[in-house]
């Protein structure tokens, strides 16, 4: 009976070999991202920094070198023309005007004068217009729900496992979030809403993983009483392979279509996801496994009996 | 684990059918939803503006010209007030919240606090009294302040803003918009969705006007292009700027205000054939604008609009019906749109539009085409994954993720929620989400097989094993998205919405109905071994 196996099943691949080189790549990559996140910093898209998007479609092909020309002229700012899906498609951005909330929308009105006046036929098919203190508490929500999801998850894993998994789980997550936002801003996709949305859909997705690896050692710490840590773990993350793998592949495939499809909002989302679902499979094994080894060596057993009764410190539901 | 219970079997199948049934009228032809009754066809999702197209705009109340009224309003009361009680003053200065007095003589300064004092509104209490003044008289002096309590300062913001929600509605629901959607935001915003409007520029247009009015005298003796309007008058501008007299000096002195109106309606002078807008007073102003216009015959009468003069008429005879004319080089769509602010009544202060979202309809029909797309391929691929690596057990899983998207469809349409763009993406990612669980017991299974254990005991322990990780695993997430959903605005709030019930869903569908469908085949295949 034919079964694809992402791996064979009696896979037994020594991870904790690599541990320096995991953890060392990875920090290098966080540093790396953080400093990119100062120089040159992220492409603050409209829902954070202000201004306007218009979205039109032209009757033939747009001529963007004529349309930069008469946007230019309207004396805007720097006015950025995209083409996307079809060459009738045009996304404008402006930045945001000076002045008080109000001056955006005179602007987006010009805009749209402008275009039924210049290319008869354009349809505008969307208008998003953000003064100034909408994107000034948009981007204050946003970084208060990254900041209220890790602290959420940091006592959710608290009280369910020890501190060092604990530990290990946080510092991991942490280690990811900041190569997200180092992947936007290496990109250059806007970051907007959209963003927050997704680093926190990674978070979630990077925390399922390590709680299915993490329940797996603790499990196998009951059973095996005299392995030792780095062997178990080594153990635990090969049984949970299948798993790991699987779970990202099957999330892999269902996010797949709105890269292709997702349209301009959302197709930044579906590739920043595929992104994030890559890093969060390796991040379990190559980071948040050597974290537990390193912290965990002759800590994790003291709690449990020598005599190999019910460990008293592991509740399960 | 493996026992099901003939009711436990009832209402399973219960929940999946009824799931089904509620998730239906989201797929009828209009024509097949008008047979049916209406509670049942109601129950549909609501799409998002981002997909059904329309407007979002979000409207600030100017908290500071709120405040600006009261304190002019405050300065004429005090001069008048004071004039009365024999309190002589070099001078009453406006400040952000109140007003300072300089007195001629320090030794009136009781008087004048008494007198000023008088001038508080009441706030609060009940019918039985019990309220406070919104005024603090305090003196130092020769000077005199009166500032606006803290209380009072919340009290008039409150009542700015629910009277502009008030206006704003009676405005929009002119304009014969569709299902629209006002609502108070924080402490001074409004909240306006305006579905299938694809230019809102009108709307825009009549919430943008104040369309606070005035009738006032025209100060004949000065001149408006000196420059310096003479105590107590004001120099505006005409509403247009192609007018022989751009300028006017007029009257502080409000004659007939525009909240006496009662009507007003657009419509033809027959004469010249111009748009005009006819209106009619209540009683109150009736009487007034009876009584101003019969001792000012031949002077000119201004019509004022938010401090631009539409116009100013001379007074040829009194006018004692109570009902007049604006004329004033009206189009017809002017005239109508002049008619519905003076029908709707004056906001309390101005309105700003501070972000604005508009997306055209075929925008949105594009993007339900391509939602769809992507969840059908999505769906498709995830189960060909899953038969690949499980076969029939796969198969199950696929069964219980198309169950899974049903139910996510049908807790939205019963809940009325609204499913946006964002929204569509969560239903993708919790296909593959929601398969998790599968995989987690059926890798569980495989192993419990290859220790030796039999049939039935494999996929006991494989379920029983799996259970608290599966729970531990998905709680993650759904605190994520709550944060999400509390945090988070508009279109993004409803990803955070589709995650939610598809995880939570998924712990039905995934464990309990899978859980089912294997044993029921168990116990009728009878298999030597597992097809994992």
């Amino acid at each position: 009976m034919f079964r694809l196996r992402l791996v064979p099943d009696n896979t037994n691949i020594q991870f904790m070999r690599g541990r320096h080189a995991g953890l060392i790549v990875s920090a290098f990559l966080s540093i790396a991202s953080v400093v990119l996140f100062f120089y040159p910093g992220l492409n603050y898209g409209i829902d954070f920094r202000g201004g306007i998007v218009i979205e039109a479609r032209t009757p033939q092909a747009a001529d963007f070198a004529s349309l930069r020309h008469t946007l230019g002229q309207l004396n805007l700012g720097q006015v950025a023309l995209q083409e996307f899906g079809s060459p009738q498609d045009v996304l404008i951005r402006l930045e945001r005007q000076p002045g008080d909330d109000a001056a955006q929308q005179v602007a987006a009105d010009k805009v749209r004068a402008t275009l039924a006046q210049e290319i008869p036929g354009t349809t505008v098919r969307r208008v998003e217009a953000v003064g100034a203190s909408v994107s000034g508490e948009l981007f204050f929500n946003g970084m208060l729900a990254l900041g209220l999801a890790l602290l959420a998850m940091l006592v959710y894993i608290w009280f369910r496992f020890e501190w060092q998994f604990g530990l290990g789980a946080i510092v991991t997550l942490l280690l990811d979030v900041t190569k997200v936002v180092g992947f936007y801003a290496i990109t250059g996709m806007q970051f907007n809403l959209t963003a927050i949305a997704a680093i926190l859909t990674i978070m979630g997705y990077s925390t399922n993983d390590k709680v299915v690896v993490y329940d797996r050692m603790r499990e196998n710490l009951r059973i095996y009483k005299k392995m030792p840590l780095r062997e178990l773990i080594d153990r635990s993350i090969n049984e949970t392979l299948n798993r790991t793998l699987g779970t990202s592949m099957s999330t892999l495939l269902s996010i797949l279509p709105l890269a292709f499809f997702g349209g301009e909002a959302l197709q930044d989302f579906g590739i920043v996801l595929i992104f994030g679902i890559f890093l969060a499979t390796s991040s379990s094994i190559f980071i948040a496994a050597p974290i537990l080894l390193f912290l965990g060596e002759n800590r994790l057993r003291r709690n449990a009996p020598a005599d190999g009764a019910a460990p008293a410190a592991n509740p399960t539901p | 684990m493996l026992y099901f219970p003939r009711w436990k079997i009832f209402l399973i199948v219960a929940i999946c059918v009824l799931g089904t049934i509620l998730t239906l009228p989201n797929f009828l032809s209009r024509e097949t939803l008008a047979a049916l009754p209406n509670w049942y066809a109601h129950n549909r999702v609501n799409l998002g503006l981002d997909l059904r197209g329309g407007s979002h705009l979000l409207l600030e109340v100017d908290m500071g010209a709120v405040i600006r009224d009261r304190v002019e309003g405050l300065v004429d009361s005090a001069r008048t007030q004071l004039r009365n009680d024999n309190v002589g003053y070099t001078a009453i200065n406006a400040g952000d919240r109140g007003i300072t007095v300089q007195l001629r003589d320090p030794a009136q300064a009781e008087t004048a606090v008494r007198a000023l004092r008088q001038l508080a509104n009441t706030i609060g209490g009940g019918p039985l009294g019990g309220g406070q003044p919104d005024l603090e008289v305090t003196s130092g002096g020769v000077v005199v302040t009166a500032r606006l309590s803290e209380i009072a300062l919340r009290e008039r913001a409150t009542q700015a803003i629910e009277q502009s929600i008030e206006i704003v509605r009676r405005r929009i629901d002119e304009t014969g918009v569709n299902e629209p959607t006002i609502a108070r935001q924080g402490s001074d915003r409004i909240l306006v969705q305006l579905p299938g409007v694809e230019d809102p520029d009108r709307v825009k247009r009549l919430l943008g006007t104040t369309a606070k009015m005035t009738f006032r005298l025209v100060d004949m003796n000065a001149d408006p292009s000196a420059g310096r309007a003479p105590p107590g008058t004001d120099i505006l501008p005409s509403s247009e700027s192609g007018r022989a007299q751009t300028a006017y000096v007029i009257r502080k002195k409000v004659e007939v205000d525009g909240a006496n109106l009662t009507n007003a309606t657009a419509g033809s002078n027959p004469q010249t054939g111009e748009w005009v807008v006819n209106f009619e007073f209540d009683s109150i102003g009736a009487r007034r604008f009876a009584d101003v216009t019969r001792a000012n015959v031949g002077r000119p009468f201004a019509i004022v609009l938010d401090n631009k003069v539409i116009s100013a008429p001379v007074i040829r005879e009194p006018i004692t019906g109570g009902r007049g004319q604006i004329s004033g080089n009206f189009t017809a769509a002017d005239a109508n749109d002049l008619a519905v602010l003076l029908r709707a009544g004056a906001l309390p202060a101005p309105l700003k539009v501070i972000e604005e979202r508009t997306v055209g309809p075929d925008l949105g029909a594009d993007s339900i085409r391509a939602g769809l797309m992507a969840v059908g391929i999505g769906f498709v691929l995830v189960c060909v994954y899953m038969i690949a690596a499980y076969g029939l057990f796969g198969a199950f899983a696929c069964f219980a993720l198309l169950v899974n998207t049903v139910l996510t469809l049908a807790a939205l349409s019963l809940l009325q929620a609204t499913l946006t763009l964002p929204g569509i993406a969560g239903i993708l990612l919790s296909l593959g989400l929601a398969v998790d669980a599968n995989i987690l017991i059926n890798e569980r299974v495989r192993e419990e097989t290859k220790k030796g254990r039999g049939v039935f005991g494999s996929v006991e322990a494989g379920f029983s094993r799996a259970y608290s990780t599966i729970v531990d695993a998905n709680l993650t997430t759904a605190i994520k998205m709550a944060i999400l959903f509390v945090l988070g605005t508009g279109a993004i709030k409803g990803f955070a919405v589709t995650i939610t019930f598809g995880i939570l869903i998924s712990l039905f569908t995934a464990t309990v109905l899978v859980r089912l469908m294997m044993v029921s085949w168990l116990r009728k295949a009878r298999p030597a071994a597992l097809p994992v």
